[in-house]
């Protein structure tokens, strides 16, 4: 031993290398990508299907505008259209497979035993569990924007080209269409709405995802609905459930003046009052605990 | 210097004892071979010192608590928990970006040097892999790894014979240089018996034999009795007694060398025949001589 000690204590202090734990995080988000490709190929694949359908729209467009030219609500619902389906069906499909992640994100490594492999490296728990909740929270809203930008882009491209070939001038077009609000609506409801508002729904889903030892999505469900239901047996109130419709759909109305829909002229965002309401930070620390929660059972659980 | 120290570790699961108070020593540059049957507290030993379960007692790996410095701990130790726990999903060349990218002491071209010793590409998919290949993987990520610290529990487990060669044949030859510790855990005594310096049995929660491999040559000795002197034999109370062809196998702890040279051939006993006395027999005088 008196042999080998100096060669260690001459090795140590030689290597002082170090990573980063923003370097971590992002290896940690990149490893999230590699795995669940549905992040991107999803959003990707439903963009792809709405072109689609654009294209073949186009066949009659010219002649639908042609027929509504003196009515111009016509005119703007026609060609405003494509652009809304774009926006909403990308944004479903990012949300339907927010969902699906956050149920699988820290139960597959468990059922795969490689959390024994991640837990080999020096990664620790807090950066793995943020690294997940960055997907739903960050990755998945800014996929969605770059994604739905893209399309409503090639949309209007096309658009462009078809309608000047056929003779109606583009100029309507462009006019109709505002892509340069669109866009920035579209940010500011992906921000607001599908990462500060519903964070506690996908943090509630990767603490099951952590905690449950099989069927995940039901103990993700099924537990919500009981409560539901033993409230209204009980009680024969429903506030729990009110509580969660109201969280999910309730967003608009924390974010927009009531009654308008998403794309929506600029003057009816309310960024102060949505910033100031108590739900939000209720909310967003009912989301930190559960996360907080995740980390720790993370950390105590191992393979299933 | 002590690479691990644990001190009375404690473990239960439920009702059922894992760990009964375990008190163990690693020091630096050793290879400790911990052996038990199944179920012995093996592999929860090995996860408490690795932080993956919490436990009762003290214990210290590399001055730092396994449990709360877990991601810490990491960047000195290594280790490969069971056999193909590799992501079946990942591709080999993200595997060693990843690694590469979190590990500070990962050293990307060494492990793709050992990977040129291999049938593994790096645009496969670890899921096409044979458990054996994998294991051969993350071998050789580990070993790219300039850790303090290496901790193996049963990492050839299901292996057929010539990988199970082949991991430990590399693991001598481009890991161990004299300074690094190396804890393995495993029940297949044969395959470790000529890599480790230090063996640890470990039986039903507790520790019932710990020796070095030199202490345990100059300690132990079987003897092939003649049948007619087997009573003779019997009379310096051997530890354990078993058939061998033709003669009787007899084990003897700290006996005088010249006294049973008389009663028949000498031999050092192997890690098996030892671990089948003192654990197979004697479990339980063995846990009380321990004390």
């Amino acid at each position: 031993m008196s042999t080998l000690a100096p060669t260690i204590a001459a090795a140590a202090p030689a290597a002082p290398a170090q990573t980063s734990t923003l370097r971590r995080f992002y290896w940690s988000v990149r490893r999230e990508l590699w795995e669940y490709q549905a992040i991107y190929v999803a959003p990707v694949a439903v963009a792809a299907l709405v072109l689609l359908g654009f294209l073949i729209s186009m066949v009659h467009l010219p002649a639908d505008l042609r027929a509504a030219a003196l009515d111009p609500a016509r005119q703007n619902d026609l060609l405003q259209r494509p652009y809304r389906y774009a926006a909403a069906l990308i944004m479903l499909s990012t949300f339907i497979v927010g969902i699906f992640y956050c149920v699988e994100a820290l139960y597959a490594e468990r059922r795969d035993r490689s959390t024994l492999f991640w837990k080999s490296l020096p990664v620790s728990d807090v950066t793995a569990v943020i690294a997940k909740a960055s997907i739903p929270l960050l990755i998945l809203p800014l996929v969605t924007f770059a994604v739905t930008v893209a399309t409503q882009l090639i949309i209007l491209l096309l658009g462009t080209a078809v309608l000047s070939v056929s003779g109606v001038n583009a100029a309507t077009l462009w006019a109709h269409v505002p892509l340069l609000q669109m866009s920035w609506l579209l940010l500011y409801h992906l921000a607001t709405v599908h990462a500060l508002w519903w964070a506690p729904f996908f943090g509630w889903l990767l603490l099951v995802s952590a905690w449950a030892r099989r069927a995940p999505f039901l103990w993700a469900t099924l537990p919500l609905v009981a409560i539901s239901i033993v409230e209204k047996i009980a009680f024969d109130t429903t506030r729990f459930a009110t509580m969660l419709q109201t969280r999910y759909n309730a967003s608009r109305e924390a974010v927009i003046a009531p009654g308008t829909l998403p794309i929506d002229p600029m003057t009816h965002l309310t960024p102060r009052v949505f910033l100031s309401s108590a739900s939000l930070w209720l909310g967003l620390a009912v989301a930190a605990a559960l996360l907080a929660a995740a980390v720790r059972l993370r950390r105590a659980r191992g393979p299933i | 210097m002590a690479c691990i120290e644990a001190r009375d570790l404690r473990k239960t699961f439920g009702g059922t004892v894992a760990l009964d108070g375990i008190s163990l020593r690693v020091t630096e540059g050793h290879i400790l071979g911990l052996v038990g049957p199944n179920g012995a507290g093996k592999t929860t030993a090995l996860n408490a010192m690795l932080g993956l379960t919490p436990y009762q007692g003290e214990l210290r790996v590399l001055g730092h608590d396994p449990w709360t410095e877990r991601d810490l701990l990491m960047r000195d130790v290594c280790f490969i928990a069971d056999v193909a726990v590799l992501p079946r999903w990942i591709r080999v060349s993200h595997l060693l970006d990843y690694v590469a990218g979190v590990h500070p002491r990962f050293d990307r071209a060494k492990a793709e040097g050992f990977l040129t010793n291999t049938t593994i590409r790096l645009t496969t998919k670890v899921g096409e892999l044979s458990k054996g290949v994998v294991t051969q993987l993350h071998l050789a990520l580990v070993m790219a790894i300039d850790a303090k610290l290496l901790v193996l529990d049963e990492p050839t487990l299901g292996l057929d014979i010539l990988y199970r060669k082949q991991f430990y044949d590399s693991l001598l030859s481009d890991y161990c240089d004299g300074s690094r510790t190396i804890v393995v855990a495993t029940h297949q005594v044969e395959e470790i018996e000529h890599v480790i310096t230090d063996v640890v049995f470990i039986d039903r929660g507790r520790i019932v034999f710990d020796s070095s491999m030199d202490g345990l040559e100059s300690r132990y000795v079987e003897v092939l009795v003649h049948p007619a002197r087997i009573d003779a034999a019997r009379a310096l109370r051997p530890m354990h007694e078993r058939q061998g062809i033709g003669r009787r196998a007899l084990l003897f702890d700290g006996v005088d060398r010249q006294r049973l040279a008389e009663l028949g051939e000498l031999r050092t006993p192997g890690l098996a025949d030892l671990f089948v006395a003192v654990v197979g027999d004697h479990a339980g005088q063995a846990q009380e001589a321990h004390r």
